[in-house]
């Protein structure tokens, strides 16, 4: 099971820097459907050995969810959305490549020391998952797009999921159907708000958002 | 049977959150909040009679999901004595309120009025009944917020948004010292459960003091002691009169019960507790009473009685600690009866009097008193009621503020007699202060009412006052009657407080109820004595007036030292009623005066005129204050920038990674 997870680690690295780098204008959906996908398969072969319907379930659920829908949602929201260019960062594309990489070494660090507490987790799954939730906030803090940052936050959900699943072994199915909820709601949530947004003020641009303070 | 007052708590919810959902019709909602608070608060009143009655606990204790805490009611004896203010002053709050706000306008502002009384009386009713430390928080801090936005009820006028952010200010500080008093004991007793505090403190007086400390800055702040008492006078006069009644008879002693349930805990009392308690309740008293003179406003002046009358309860609750300490029952068990039930009787006369503020202030658009007078022929029952809730707050027999003070007085006359020095020192202090006290407070309402109702109307508004609404009647006669009864049911009253005597000292009921029967004896004598004399004194006023009716009687003007034509202008005012005092006591209370007198043979214009303002917001608090202001700067972090605070949540979480990975 070792060279899957290896295989998953690697291509989730790799979707994260794409999005750390992505500056075309339907690549982040379509990167972030990938990872979700990526990150489906995680619990299942987790639990290769013991196969549950629970695990399948949740597996199916969160790859339906995350792989198809949220992105589906957001490509639609893009195609109805009338900006220009997709990512203006506050942090340009390649400042915010090179800030991967000392953000994966971060990673591995707090992974190598989180070992010892968590014996059963996979320590590649480890170091992708506190990377998936850096990367996330990262987007979140760095993008001006409001879209840009529901898909930081997917991220940073998947980096959750991916922690959950590979660190609780006996209530997974609670606690992921509780973030895979909160998930749902704030991806509609948030579908909603940026349409508003847009037609209430005519910008998707979050840092205008100050324009409203009292 | 806690169900009761579960019931009572969720009708007081109910009606409060109706009021809300139907503020478009602002009728509807008014009268739902109306009998929300009246339906429920009547359930809770019976549920904490039948605890006094049957001196039974009533608990209910369920599991919270709330780390560190649980759901853990207990209405025991010392909860129900104070739960009948809280339920007692909401039902008739409730019932004058509506007349009282008939005039306003705002759907809105008005639905939330009605919703924050509510919460305000369940706020108080949790806290009472929470027997666990974080519940009890959590109950504090509803308790706590609510009057900030009774207070500020008429927010378009700045001065009422500053008394309400004076209000949030001064409870918040209290606040802090309550949660560091939980936390602290929360850590000593492994519980956050009353049960558990008791055994933490047993044989720890070092840590036991610092509690008490801890506990009287915290719950002190919320009863208004001298000097975190600022808020009084700010909030009282902004808030409607109906909440200003419940705010100052309820929600203050709420902070004596936080004093009094701290001391269950703390163990055998040291002798320097009760020391302290008696220095606070001197000056509260003392200060509070002096302050008050010098008040224009009667809303002010009535807030500022209020600290005067924390202070006499804890003078009470000080005497009864000292008698604790040292081991004299009769002292301990007089003195609690005396702070105990003066909480009572404030809580009646005090409430009568802010309604009865309240209906001259709708009557004649105001409560500055030097705009008003004759109010007691235009308003019968507003300005009878209100003498008789002056008489009690002044402390005269036979009605119920002289009861208490009687006990309090039999307290230091007792304490005077004692071989003990440091005793009969202590019942001396009590003794000197209570008679500056009363005295005071007598020169004080008698410029109340004297300038209120008597004379003539300084202002047309005051002259075309009329009786307010009947349901505004019917509440201040209640506690009118409450006043009476009190007072002459006083023998009764008073041996009814032997279990919750026994509930605040830790004695045995037999033992605080022999002391109480001791003291009941002498009181009968002086209610019988008074009541008497008051008997005598109205059948030879009534013999007088029939004669009066039958002769012919001729009016005429009161001489005037020859001048022929007076005005209502050639009253006392209020500030000259009390000019001779107010110089007395210069030293404490600085007036800012602006004279300018008449000059030459015909002077055309002469005018004088004074400003009170407290010494401690002005000294103590306002440079503090201007302090805090500095660190407004600390604004640039509040941007309002989506991207900035998700910054702070990562640095913050980095940070807690890489701590906690390194050490």
């Amino acid at each position: 099971m070792l060279p899957f997870l290896g295989i998953i680690q690697a291509l989730g690295l790799l979707t994260s820097f794409a999005l750390l780098g992505t500056r075309s204008k339907g690549a982040g959906p379509q990167w972030l459907a990938f990872q979700g996908l990526l990150c489906g398969l995680v619990p299942i072969i987790m639990h290769a050995d013991g196969l549950t319907t629970q695990v399948v379930l949740l597996a199916i659920g969160n790859i339906v969810l995350k792989g198809i829908v949220f992105p589906w949602v957001l490509l639609r929201l893009r195609a109805r959305a009338p900006y220009h260019r997709e990512v203006v960062p506050f942090i340009g594309i390649v400042g915010s490549t090179l800030f991967g990489i000392p953000v994966l070494a971060l990673s591995v660090w707090l992974a190598l020391r989180m070992t010892p507490a968590l014996k059963h987790a996979p320590f590649v799954m480890l170091v992708l998952s506190i990377f998936l939730i850096f990367v996330g906030l990262f987007l979140i803090v760095t993008r001006r797009k409001a879209l840009m940052q529901v898909i930081g936050y997917l991220v940073l959900e998947n980096g959750i999921f991916v922690f959950s699943a590979i660190a609780i072994s006996g209530t997974l199915l609670l606690v992921e159907l509780g973030v895979l909820l909160d998930a749902f709601v704030a991806v509609f949530v948030m579908g909603i708000a940026i349409l508003h947004i847009n037609s209430e003020f005519g910008f998707m641009d979050v840092d205008q958002l100050t324009a409203l303070r009292g | 049977m806690v169900m009761v007052f579960a019931t009572a708590i969720l009708l007081l919810l109910f009606g409060g959150f109706l009021a809300v959902v139907l503020c478009a019709r602002s009728g509807v909602s008014q009268v739902a909040g109306q009998v929300g608070a009246i339906s429920g608060s009547a359930l809770g009143l019976v549920s904490a009679i039948r605890v006094l009655l049957t001196g039974k606990a009533e608990g209910m204790s369920s599991v919270w999901h709330m780390p560190g805490g649980s759901l853990h009611f207990q209405i025991d004896v010392l909860s129900a004595f104070f739960l009948l203010p809280v339920f007692g002053l909401s039902i008739l709050a409730a019932l004058y309120g509506r007349s009282y706000l008939a005039d306003r306008k705002g759907g809105y502002a008005l639905a939330g009025s009605w919703f924050h009384l509510n919460m305000l009386t369940v706020g108080m009713a949790l806290v009472i009944a929470a027997h666990d430390g974080l519940l009890f928080l959590l109950a504090w801090e509803i308790m706590a917020l609510s009057p900030f936005f009774l207070v500020a009820f008429d927010d378009q006028k700045a001065e009422v948004r500053k008394a309400a952010w004076i209000y949030l200010s001064a409870t918040h500080l209290g606040t802090a010292f309550l949660l560091i008093f939980f936390v602290l004991l929360g850590r000593l007793a492994g519980t956050s459960d009353f049960d558990g505090y008791a055994a933490a403190l047993r044989d720890n007086p070092a840590l036991s003091s610092t509690m008490f400390l801890l506990a009287l800055i915290g719950f002190g702040s919320k009863a208004g002691i001298v000097p975190t008492h600022v808020w009084l006078p700010e909030a009282h006069p902004a808030a409607p009169s109906h909440a200003s009644a419940l705010m100052s008879g309820a929600m203050i002693k709420v902070g004596i019960y936080g004093v009094v349930r701290t001391l269950t805990f703390l163990g055998a009392p040291e002798p320097w507790w009760g020391w302290l308690l008696i220095a606070i309740g001197a000056s509260s008293g003392v200060l509070g009473v002096l302050f008050a003179l010098a008040q224009h406003d009667l809303k002010r002046l009535l807030a500022y009685h209020s600290v005067e009358n924390i202070g006499i309860i804890l003078l009470g609750i000080g005497i009864g600690v000292l008698g604790l300490a040292e081991g004299i029952r009769p002292l301990a068990v007089i003195g609690f009866a005396a702070g105990l039930l003066h909480v009572l009787n404030h809580s009646i006369f005090k409430g009568l009097l802010f309604l009865g503020a309240g209906a001259v202030q709708r009557a004649a658009h105001g409560v500055e008193l030097e705009e008003l007078g004759g109010l007691l022929k235009r308003m019968p029952w507003t300005g009878a009621t209100f003498l008789i809730g002056a008489t009690a707050i002044v402390g005269l027999p036979p009605l119920n503020g002289f009861v208490s003070e009687f006990l309090l007085f039999y307290a230091s006359f007792f304490a005077v007699v004692q071989p003990a020095v440091n005793i009969a020192v202590a019942g001396l202090i009590v003794l000197v202060v209570m008679g500056l006290i009363g005295g005071l407070a007598a020169a004080c309402f008698a410029k109340a009412f004297g300038v209120v109702f008597l004379g003539s109307p300084r202002s047309p508004e005051a002259g075309e006052a009329r009786e307010v609404a009947r349901p505004m009647c019917a509440a201040m006669a209640i506690l009118a009657l409450l006043c009476v009864v009190f007072g002459l049911a006083a023998p009764t009253v008073v041996s009814a407080l032997d279990r919750v005597v026994a509930a605040a000292t830790g004695l045995t009921i037999g033992a605080a109820r022999d002391q109480l029967t001791a003291v009941t004896g002498p009181l009968t004598i002086a209610i019988s004595v008074f009541a008497v004399c008051i008997v005598i004194a109205a059948s030879v006023w009534a013999v007088r007036s029939r004669r009066l009716a039958l002769a012919a009687v001729r009016t005429a003007q009161v001489w005037g030292c020859g001048y022929p034509k007076p005005t209502p202008k050639m009253q006392y005012t209020a500030s000259s009623f009390v000019q001779p005092l107010t110089t007395q006591f210069h030293l404490f209370v600085r007036n800012r005066e602006v004279l300018v007198p008449p000059e030459g043979y015909f002077p055309a214009s002469a005018s004088y005129s004074s400003e009170s303002s407290d010494p401690f917001l002005r000294g103590l608090f306002a440079p503090v204050f201007r302090w805090f202001d500095y660190l407004s700067h600390l604004e640039i972090f509040q941007h309002g920038l989506v991207h900035g605070y998700v910054l702070y949540l990562v640095i913050t979480l980095v940070a807690l990674l890489i701590w906690g990975s390194v050490w």
